[in-house]
Formats: C-alpha cells, structure tokens, sequence
C-alpha cells in the first residue's frame, strides 16, 4: 500500500500526501492546514484527524505534540438536529 | 529585531493580503503585512463566505461588482495552485413585508443601471429556484444568479500566496502593541518582535480597527459586534443560492462541499470584542431556520462559532487618510461585507498610496463624512 494514499481526514478525503505537502509548504499550525484543507471542519471535528495532524506536525517540525496547538473545541459537542433544537426552544415560549 | 518597510499593512485577512499583493503588484518595495495570528485568522476567516452584488446604495453596488467580477477569474489572475471555489449559485432575498417589497424593487432599479443582472421573482419562480422553501408568508423576492459562495481561506490564500511571489514579507503571529507617531506622520510600529519603522502604514485590522485607531489617536465612530454562525454536516447539494431574509434575520446557503452554513444578528449585542458562542444564538437560528428551510431541520448541527463585524455608523466601508495623518490610511469598518469588497480594497488603497489614477472615486468613503453629517446609509445588512 502506497502511504500517501492514506487517508487522513475521512469527513473531507484529505490524503497524507496532501497533508505532507502542505507541511512541506509552511503551513505549520492544525489552524492553518484546517483552513486549507477542511481537516476538523467536518462531522467527527477534529475527533479523528486531530491526532493524525499534530503528529505529523510534530514529526516535521520536531517539537513535542505537547506543545502544539490543536483548534479550538466548539459547541455542540455532538452533531444536533435543527428540529430538535427548535422544538426544545419553542418550549420555552 | 528592528527593520524598515516602504509600507507596513497591520492585518492579513482579506483586506490586508489585496492591499498588499495590489501594491507590489504597482511596483512597491518592502511591504510588510502584520497578524496578530494566522491568515485569515480574524473576521475574514469567520464570515459567512458569500459574496452578492445586491446591494441597496450605489456605492456598494460598484464595490462589490467589481469586486466579484475579479472573483470570477481569481485563480487565474492570482496563479492560484488551487481552486477558491467560487460557486455562482445566485443570492435569493426574501421580502415578507411590503416594505420590503417597495426597498428591493428600488435595489433592483438601481442594481439594473449599474449592469447588475438582478431581477423581482414571483413566489413561484422562488420555489423553483429554491424547492425546499417555505413560502407561506413570502410576498415575492430579488434574486441575482451572479451572487454566490466564494471560501474565504482559499481565497486569502490566494492573494498571500501571490503577494508573497512579488516579494512581501508576512509577519504572523506578531502583535502591534503601540505606534509612534511624530506631528502629521506616523513613524514606527512596536510589536513584540521588534519596531518597523514604516513610510506608510495601513490600518486594515478589521475587527480590531479601532484598537489601532487609538494607538494613534483618531477618534472614529467605529465598534466591533460578535456576529454568529453554525454549519451542518455537509449532503448532496440541494439548494444552489444564499437564502437571506433581513425581516426574519438570517442568511443560509450550502457551500459547494455540502455543508450549510447560516448565521444571523443580534441588535442588544454588547459593542466590545467577544467572539465566543452562545446558546441563545442556536435557538434563535433553528427555530428561524426550520420555519423558511423546513427540510433543512434535518441536518445536524456540528460546529457554532462567532466573529466581529466592524460597524459604521452608515455600515459602509471607511477608505482613506486619517484626518491630521499623511501617512496613515484606514480600510476599516466593513460592517460584515469586507471579505466581498476585498479585490476593491486592494485597489482603491493600493492606487492612494502610490498616487495613481483612482479606478473608483470613493470619496465619499473618507472618515471625514461622519462629522459632516454626509452619511450614506445601507438599507441590506444581516
């Protein structure tokens, strides 16, 4: 198996060669290459990526997964129907 | 570390990144752009990604023509290596009001005498554009198929990527914390890396505008406000155009990859610069939501997040000098529609700096109209 045909965001199809690249190209923070690539934008956020990233990153640029950033955690915390927070909402009326 | 610049941008999100890539573009030599993070980390970054000519004054109705006009062929124009997914899916505007109806017939009069293809649509012409839309207390809407979704990353991207080409100097992740200045000039920037002393300086810091401002002493009528917006989990693509309703307060478009993203605003909203979420946001919005896009209920929510909108008192733009400063120019106080009138901001700044022939008169754009009174006030603002 070729590895940069790995997958490493499975919400955006984002490639371990597209990640490398990326990296290779000075985008060194999980922001920047979210921006770009959508990695941690999709429905896990970041749940399943987020690792994969920073230790790629890490291997990069050589510092400690430790000290690298990850996104900021946003709410929800799990995916939430519209309906379902509407009707909750209107309950309240 | 200390170093001189021609021109130093203090901000990279849109604004910064054209301003900057337009004047080398003219020949400028050392141009530094300042973030306090990222590219495209602040307002540009969180805003809502569509770009639309509709517009209610004459003036933003040019801006942003001729700003999604250069839209149209920026990956060519800027060399891109990717794409900044420009999606020309249309803005649809909801009136449910009369005077809705009367504002959007008069928009539309005065969008059609300045070439913008935008036209009234009836309730039924609506449902065919947008089959999933509620159009129980619809009246009619506008709707321009030149409008649409434009990524905001890729597109800054773009812009950095090219301007760094031309030999700019980004400097990220570095803050101003003061700026000198001596009589009518501005002379030197302090950041946490060291002073840039600067021939001319640009304020285009977007949400974070009027924290400059004080740094050098210009009292201007501008405040930040916390914008929200949610995303779905992305689907097929359904809906091709923006949906937007002024009455009801919301914005909902899919982008391109599936997700749909919407936002709205809040009139009590504290004038400060929180850009944290809140509760109230994601039931007001799903509960609008759900009544205009029922089918749209279905999504998941997966992420909420907030930005600054940078307001005028007339929600226009602010372009030029400061008043008693040579050197110091503002793009500032976009209002919520920086990002769309990028490609202008670039050039209208751009063509001040180096004196060149304007391509737009945007004069009645300077800081000096709010003390005259010359306010030119946008009637379509979410």
């Amino acid at each position: 198996m070729n590895k940069d045909h790995v997958i490493v965001c499975r919400c955006s199809d984002v490639s371990l060669k597209e990640l490398r690249d990326l990296i290779d190209e000075g985008y060194h923070t999980f922001e920047e290459i979210k921006r770009i690539t959508r990695i941690g934008m999709g429905p896990c956020q970041g749940k399943t990526c987020g690792q994969i990233v920073l230790r790629e990153l890490s291997k990069a640029t050589g510092k400690p997964i430790t000290d690298l950033d990850f996104q900021t955690n946003r709410p929800p915390i799990v995916g939430v129907k519209l309906n379902l927070i509407a009707e909750e909402a209107k309950k309240d009326e | 570390m200390n170093k001189k610049a021609q021109v130093v941008i203090i901000g990279g999100g849109i604004s910064g990144c054209s301003i900057a890539y337009n004047l080398a573009k003219k020949g400028v030599k050392d141009i530094v752009v300042i973030d306090k993070s990222y590219i495209s980390s602040g307002s540009t970054g969180r805003c809502g990604a569509g770009v639309r000519m509709q517009w209610g004054t004459k003036m933003n109705c040019k801006l942003a023509k001729q700003s999604i006009d250069f839209y149209e062929h920026a990956n060519e124009i800027l060399e891109y290596n990717r794409d900044v997914t420009f999606h020309q899916g249309g803005y649809l505007l909801l009136a449910t009001t009369e005077k809705e109806m009367d504002q959007f017939r008069k928009n539309v009069k005065l969008q059609n005498s300045l070439d913008i293809p935008s036209k009234m649509v009836s309730i039924e012409e609506a449902k065919e554009i947008v089959p999933h839309l509620n159009t129980d207390q619809l009246l009619g809407a506008a709707f321009c198929q030149k409008d649409g979704f434009l990524d905001p990353f890729l597109t800054t991207d773009a812009y950095y990527q090219a301007a760094k080409r031309l030999g700019v100097d980004f400097m990220t992740y570095t803050q101003v914390t003061g700026i000198k200045r001596e009589g009518n000039k501005v002379t030197e920037l302090v950041t946490d890396k060291g002073v840039i002393s600067a021939e001319s300086v640009v304020n285009a810091a977007g949400g974070y505008s009027q924290v400059i401002c004080d740094m050098v002493g210009i009292d201007i009528p501008i405040y930040s406000e916390r914008h929200q917006i949610l995303v779905t989990e992305p689907i097929e693509p359904v809906q091709g155009p923006m949906v937007m309703s002024f009455s009801k307060n919301i914005y909902c478009q899919q982008n391109p990859k599936g997700p749909f993203i919407m936002g709205r605003g809040d009139d009590r909203e504290a004038r400060d610069l929180r850009i944290t979420s809140s509760w109230q946001f994601l039931e007001e919005m799903a509960k609008t939501v759900t009544s205009i896009l029922p089918s749209v209920g279905n999504l998941r929510v997966i992420r909420q997040w907030a930005g600054l909108y940078n307001m005028t008192p007339d929600k226009q733009p602010v372009y030029g000098r400061a008043e008693g400063l040579d050197n110091f120019y503002m793009a500032v106080g976009f209002s919520g529609h920086g990002f769309m009138f990028g490609p202008l901001t670039g050039i209208v700044i751009s063509e001040m700096i180096t004196g060149s022939k304007p391509t737009i008169d945007v004069s009645l754009l300077g800081i000096d109209r709010f003390a005259k009174g010359n306010l030119i006030l946008e009637p379509s603002v979410v």
